[in-house]
């Protein structure tokens, strides 16, 4: 078996104890997670949001090189931290524009953000309001006319209060 | 107090990248909310947001009721000369806000 040095150089504890440990963990973490937490979506396909087919109007997309970090289980959605990028896109006008559409609000079509030509890094940080679990689904329109997507299911365990109910 | 806090680097090199960090003061009210007395409270939400870097548009950002109240939003944008950046928004009141901020570039 190949020795694993830590830095305190401290022999670790017994590889197979600790894989068993984190299973455990892992296990025990699994069980505790509300029923909807547990459900498989499948993120590799577009949830129906009409606003959405309506800006594709039925162009192909691809479920590659657009990023989205948005925490999988929101305490609060009146305020959720959510991070966008475009893997691979470093040349000024490489991306046009990333749409953000949510599956549940009640205004569907959350956010444009535009580039102008100039633009060569296409990070996006914000702030977003989520009524409730769904799926949010991030579309850049890369300059040669490509739709790449991501979709990221998010647990609300208190929904922004969008709908007044 | 200001509406907003626009936070860029002091120095930047030249045609680097560089992020900017805006922080807006505003109640992003969804028009779904209802008063003590249960009269509905109007939406206000900002609409538009536009970042211009020396007059030219670096930014365009469609914004609704999805976006977190006093929103806040950080971006990347290339240095190509000291000069202002520049931030102007209109909400559905039809009030239009603008803020700016200075920025050296070295090089």
């Amino acid at each position: 078996m190949k020795t694993i040095r830590n830095f305190s150089g401290i022999a670790p504890a017994s590889v197979t104890r600790r894989v068993l440990l984190t299973g455990a963990g892992a296990l025990a973490a699994a069980h505790c997670l509300p029923a909807a937490a547990q459900m498989q979506t499948n993120l590799n396909e577009l949830p129906e949001i009409p606003a959405m087919q309506e800006f594709l109007a039925g162009r192909r997309v691809q479920f590659a090189r657009m990023q989205m970090e948005i925490p999988r289980v929101a305490d609060n959605g009146n305020s959720v931290p959510i991070k966008l990028g475009v893997l691979g896109a470093a040349q000024p006008g490489a991306v046009q524009s990333i749409h953000l559409f949510s599956e549940k609000n009640p205004v569907p079509r959350m956010a444009v953000f535009h580039f102008p030509a100039t633009t060569a890094r296409f990070d996006i940080e914000s702030r977003v309001r989520l009524a409730g679990t769904q799926r949010v689904v991030a579309i850049a329109t890369l300059a040669d006319g490509t739709l790449c997507v991501k979709v990221a299911e998010v647990l609300v365990a208190i929904a922004a209060c969008l709908d007044g109910s | 107090m200001a509406d907003a806090r626009i936070q860029v680097p002091q120095q930047v090199k030249r045609g680097e990248n560089f992020e900017v960090k805006i922080a807006i003061r505003h109640a992003m009210e969804t028009g779904y909310r209802v008063d003590e007395v249960g009269k509905p409270i109007k939406r206000n939400v900002i609409r538009e947001l536009v970042c211009k870097y020396n007059g030219a548009e670096a930014l365009r950002v469609d914004m609704s009721s999805g976006f977190a109240a006093n929103p806040l939003l950080q971006f990347w944008l290339v240095a190509t000369g000291s000069g202002e950046i520049s931030f102007e928004w209109v909400d559905d009141a039809g009030t239009k806000y603008a803020e700016r901020a200075a920025v050296t570039v070295a090089g």
